[in-house]
């Protein structure tokens, strides 16, 4: 048990190494949206700073969490720090963060646990200055796969809490 | 899309005049035993008594063996086996020749249509070596279009006096139907006769939604819909398929909701600021309780049966593990101690065993222990098998098995307690989070 938790610890090490250094971690923007986030329509330019495809793409909406972890990775802190400086020169959006699971786990765990991931970036997002009214979170569990196979090569992109913004002011 | 109202259906059943008591023989299958034989049975077709009847004496008969046959404690004689007719259904019996075949019970039955339109469903068991009727002839009327639920309450009465335990064929499942990729899954509401026959949709496919649970009456529903983009529970009425959100907090996620055995209060989870605690909410006052405190995840409480204890899971010792607490809260006592990670409990409707979700080594199991903790079994292993829920007489549980991969689907199945006669339920597509009502009226 000890040994294979080893196993899957540094699986995932290997998975976020990999996601730090490839550009095209989320996509050209031509795959089936998840649920609850934008369709392709209405991204805007990717090379306009303010725009909702420069958010995801090069700001990066998503961070990533270690198996059965709401902690963050220093990573996901270098993608939050970036969401936060965004959503403070772009006061006009709010965002929901939406927290996942991959399938190896109970139904009902899984929507805890992502809870927990999405409160982990929202907490981080309000300490590095994002007003708390602008961020609500919802938990999908493992709902709302990204990857579809059952590897730690997807599970790993799975494990997720993303950052999906709404234009216009919320209480 | 379409909803379909549910039919209210009543069964009337009457001892027959033609009834005599009979000393029970020495037919019994006792279901504690370790290893079981399937007893030989043989279900002669029933007798139509005018030609209105006709289909619906064969099919009848056909459910009658496919149910018993089914719980792995009996084994149907082919027809084509069979040395003597049943043409009359108070023709006396010829015994050597269900003898000869070695069939340990025989069911007689007849049906006839009624000048109402009504279905009237007659029948008998024989003890075939004691050569004794077991039990008295029972009459049920019905409704023709419910011809199945009789079959199952004739099954339910056969099932019981052979087993003296209750039975559970007339009896239906919700669950949820699942359709479309992996990736963007389509989730809806269904419900089904416990062997996975009439279908009828209680959602159409525009929110996930999630774990429904029957009320102690099986009159209503409780689930989680993301109807609202948030996760929140729901209540629908399974009758005329009415739904309303219960009256919990808003801005609070809130999941995983089970009924009270009183049908009025409802225990679930809450989540608000990445903590997951337990409450319940009382239908009628509309009052909140908070039973759980903890910065840990508590989640999936069911109540035991006298109402007095619910089992959950929490991660409060680091991983997911099973406690006890009190209706009202309190320090919880852990139960699971084994290896790996548990989840998902659920008291049994004999008060005796929890049933419940285990992780261990990359596998998923379904077990069983005692309410203390002590006799843990495992009766499944597979991929991921998660969401025990249990048969109205606590001898059978039903789950979810899902395979793996990019085309991977989740099925029903069922297992004795024993571990023995793992089946799939046979339902058209895709289906998760099964859960049994108690037996119907």
């Amino acid at each position: 048990m000890a040994y294979l938790n080893k196993a899957l610890l540094l699986t995932a090490a290997i998975a976020l190494g990999a996601c730090s250094t490839d550009a095209d971690r989320f996509g050209d923007g031509s795959g089936t949206p998840a649920a609850g986030q934008f369709d392709n329509g209405g991204l805007g330019d990717p090379n306009d700073p303010t725009s909702l495809a420069y958010f995801q793409q090069t700001v990066g909406d998503r961070v990533l969490f270690v198996v059965d972890q709401s902690t963050l990775t220093p990573q996901a802190m270098v993608t939050l720090d970036e969401q936060a400086s965004w959503l403070a020169n772009n006061p006009e959006f709010t965002a929901i963060i939406e927290g996942h699971a991959d399938e190896r786990g109970t139904r009902e765990y899984n929507l805890a646990l992502g809870a927990r991931r999405a409160s982990a970036a929202q907490d981080y997002l309000v300490s590095r200055g994002v007003a708390p009214g602008r961020l609500r979170t919802v938990t999908y569990g493992k709902e709302r796969p990204l990857e579809i196979c059952s590897d730690e090569a997807c599970y790993s992109q799975n494990r997720r809490a993303v950052t999906v913004l709404t234009a216009g002011l919320t209480g | 899309m379409t909803i379909l109202r549910l039919i209210a259906f009543s069964v009337a059943l009457m001892l027959a005049p033609f009834a005599s008591a009979q000393q029970s023989g020495p037919l019994r299958i006792e279901i504690t035993e370790g290893v079981i034989e399937p007893l030989p049975i043989a279900v002669a077709p029933f007798v139509a008594e005018n030609p209105a009847a006709a289909n619906f004496a064969g099919q009848i008969s056909q459910v009658i063996g496919q149910n018993l046959a089914g719980t792995g404690l009996f084994r149907e004689i082919g027809r084509d086996a069979f040395i003597s007719q049943v043409s009359s259904f108070t023709a006396p019996i010829r015994f050597a020749d269900w003898k000869a075949i070695n069939a340990q019970a025989l069911i007689t039955g007849a049906v006839s249509v009624d000048g109402n339109g009504r279905l009237v469903v007659k029948f008998r068991l024989f003890d075939v070596f004691s050569e004794a009727e077991l039990g008295e002839g029972l009459q049920f009327v019905g409704d023709r279009e419910n011809w199945r639920r009789v079959a199952h309450k004739v099954s339910d009465q056969v099932y019981s006096r052979i087993t003296g335990e209750t039975g559970y064929f007339d009896s239906r499942i919700v669950f949820v139907s699942e359709s479309g990729p992996k990736n963007a899954r389509q989730k809806r509401l269904a419900i089904m006769d416990y062997d996975g026959a009439n279908i009828q949709f209680l959602t159409d496919t525009s929110s996930i939604v999630l774990a429904p649970r029957f009320s102690p009456t099986g009159d209503r529903v409780l689930y989680t819909s993301y109807e609202t983009g948030f996760p929140q529970i729901y209540e629908l009425s399974v009758g005329n398929v009415q739904r309303r959100q219960l009256d919990v907090p808003a801005e609070a996620m809130t999941f995983a909701p089970r009924y009270a055995p009183d049908g009025r209060t409802v225990v679930f989870s809450l989540a608000q600021g990445g903590n997951t605690d337990i409450f319940t909410l009382n239908l009628d006052t509309g009052a909140r309780q908070r039973l759980t405190s903890a910065p840990s995840i508590e989640t999936a409480p069911s109540f035991s049966p006298d109402g007095r204890q619910i089992v959950f899971e929490s991660d409060r010792s680091a991983t997911q593990q099973l406690y006890v607490m009190g209706a009202g809260g309190g320090e919880p006592r852990r139960i699971s101690f084994g290896q790996g990670r548990y989840g998902t409990p659920v008291w049994s409707p004999r008060g005796d065993l929890v049933a419940f979700t285990k992780q261990n080594q990359g596998r998923f199991h379904i077990g069983v222990m005692r309410t203390d903790g002590s006799e843990e079994r495992l009766l499944t292993a597979s991929f991921l098998d998660e969401g025990p829920t249990w048969a109205p007489n606590g001898r059978v549980i039903m789950f979810t098995r899902e395979t793996a991969g990019a085309s991977g689907a989740p099925s029903l199945f069922s297992v004795d307690i024993s571990g023995r006669n793992l089946r799939r339920v046979p339902v058209d597509g895709s289906a998760s989070d099964p859960a049994w009502s108690p037996l119907l009226q």
